[in-house]
């Protein structure tokens, strides 16, 4: 009797119900995602999957398809430089708007306070609609309206990335130094001159580095977007996935990686030279 | 006296500025884009009479509860991918922290290292060939990705535990396997648990879009219906990714100031 109590698990009552619990939410869960470990090991996949698996050695390395992956290359920088360049124009009119640090209202009586309000509510609205759908969901959209090809995804990375920053923009210009701003505002500056002699000078760095993050950020997601039909290195993929021919995925694949590090490096030197 | 000297005349800033410049004219050369044509009438009402059959959305019953089982699913794709992944990096940290000695260590990071760089839409697309149509390839693709993630941070945070309680159970006879589950588990239980929740809320992001190749979730309807050219039936499903996505933002960040405040 004595053993028995020795090896009885104080907590077990607790254990129990969080197991019985914990089985109980991910049974549905697994209905719902179609779980199927066994689909796995199926022989119809198996071997469609192991021969496309086997085409990836060797990559592709003839010369014309090597310029065509080169050509995607150049088009995947380009729609990434050109999407954050459009996306700095949208961010910085739209995150000045919302920037407490430069509200007049907000150091005194103000004429047009509730139409400053209102447009710094909609500025934020829009905002939040431009950011909350994901690139790819712009880029499929837009693809119907410009057509297959680069132009829709630099747009998608304009109108998605313009949002996410001119919050972060409106962030950087809160948490800076705001007493200088604010200074010029009460001699009675106007906010744009507040703005270019209060606050950029102290923020100018930590702007300029989180936009080059961003243009990093999106490289990564024009290989994305490709797979929407909207240019570069990913529909480039697509269509050899599409097609099943494993040594080009991998050529195209190691390219990517590649990218992706050159990517990884020029930002670094740039954030390096702008210290 | 308190004057600020003047900022020097930065010659590597000029010159970094004009390359930039130069950089993105070049891009748009490249991809003979013309910013100033997309305001041309013509576009814009291309694009207004385009974004006009966005509207009414589809709100019928039956649509709303097609879209609301997609919005399951999708949740679903993400806990299950989070929790497989995070299983898989807990066995996985170990030899990424370097408790199996260097060899170990090095094929580990370097096989976490290939998992986390492959986007997960690429994942989705080899596991779609794999397991066919649905969301268990979705499920597959973010758990690769996330295991690649997941596995890095776990071996990091072991690595950063310190080892004293490690080091005692080891020098009374425990196995790495003993020691890490007796010593280090308890330590680093609630960092190991706050990656993964916020690996979650990424992965549902990414689960919204995983369909547009097939696996699954909100993303396969939105695809279907722009296909079929539904678009007010598309604009439901967008509204719904939107209110997703945005209520995941909200809840996260409501957490994560909770969280703060009981720290302190």
């Amino acid at each position: 009797m004595r053993r028995m109590c020795h090896f009885r698990d104080p907590d077990a009552l607790r254990r129990f119900s969080v197991a019985v619990i914990g089985l109980a939410i991910l049974w549905p869960m697994m209905q719902l995602a179609q779980f199927d470990i066994f689909a796995l090991f199926e022989d119809r996949n198996l071997v469609v999957f192991s021969n496309f698996l086997i085409q990836f050695f060797p990559p592709n390395l003839q010369t014309s398809f090597l310029v065509l992956v080169l050509k995607a290359t150049i088009e995947t920088l380009a729609m990434a430089t050109a999407g954050i360049a459009l996306a700095m124009l949208m961010a910085i009119p739209l995150g000045l708007i919302i920037t407490y640090s430069l509200s007049i209202s907000r150091i005194g009586p103000a004429s047009g306070h509730r139409i400053a309000r209102l447009g710094r509510y909609l500025a934020r609205m829009l905002m939040l609609f431009l950011r909350g759908i994901p690139e790819i969901v712009w880029a499929l959209l837009l693809v119907r309206v410009f057509g297959l090809g680069p132009i829709a995804g630099v747009l998608a990375i304009a109108i998605t990335y313009g949002g996410m920053l001119a919050k972060v923009y409106s962030e950087i210009l809160e948490t800076e130094n705001t007493l200088p701003a604010r200074a010029l505002l009460i001699l009675g500056s106007g906010r744009i001159n507040a703005f270019l002699y209060g606050l950029l000078p102290g923020a100018s760095q930590e702007l300029a580095s989180y936009t080059i993050y961003r243009w990093e950020c999106a490289v990564r997601a024009s290989v994305v977007m490709g797979f929407v039909g909207a240019g570069g290195l990913g529909q480039l993929m697509d269509q050899s996935m599409k097609m099943l021919n494993g040594g080009e995925v991998s050529t195209i694949l190691i390219v990517f990686l590649l990218l992706v590090l050159l990517a990884d490096y020029i930002s670094l030197i740039i954030r390096r030279q702008l210290a | 006296m308190n004057h600020y000297p003047a900022r020097k005349f930065c010659l590597k800033c000029l010159v970094t500025i004009v390359l930039i410049a130069l950089f993105i004219v070049a891009s748009f050369a490249y991809l003979s884009l013309n910013p100033l044509a997309l305001f041309t009438k013509q576009a814009m009402s291309d694009v207004a009479i385009y974004t006009s059959r966005f509207f009414p959305p589809d709100l019928s019953s039956a649509f709303l509860q097609k879209v609301w089982s997609g919005v399951l699913q999708t949740l679903a794709i993400s806990a299950l991918a989070t929790l497989l992944a995070a299983i898989v990096s807990l066995f996985l940290a170990l030899p990424a922290a370097g408790q199996f000695g260097n060899g170990a260590k090095a094929v580990t990071r370097f096989f976490l290292n290939f998992l986390r760089s492959v986007p997960e839409l690429v994942w989705a697309v080899l596991m779609v060939l794999a397991v066919g149509l649905g969301p268990f390839a979705g499920t597959l693709a973010l758990a690769l990705h996330t295991t690649g993630v997941l596995g890095r941070l776990f071996g990091e945070t072991l690595e950063n535990h310190p080892p004293s309680a490690t080091q005692a159970l080891k020098l009374a006879g425990a196995s790495n396997t003993q020691a890490f589950i007796y010593g280090a588990l308890p330590g680093i239980y609630s960092q190991l648990l706050s990656y993964s929740l916020y690996r979650w809320e990424m992965n549902i992001r990414m689960a919204t879009i995983l369909g547009f190749v097939g696996a699954g979730g909100l993303g396969q309807i939105l695809y279907y219906e722009l296909s079929l050219l539904h678009e007010q039936q598309a604009s439901t499903v967008i509204m719904a990714m939107l209110v997703l996505v945005i209520g995941v933002d909200m809840i996260s960040n409501k957490l994560r100031r909770v969280q703060m405040h009981s720290l302190g």
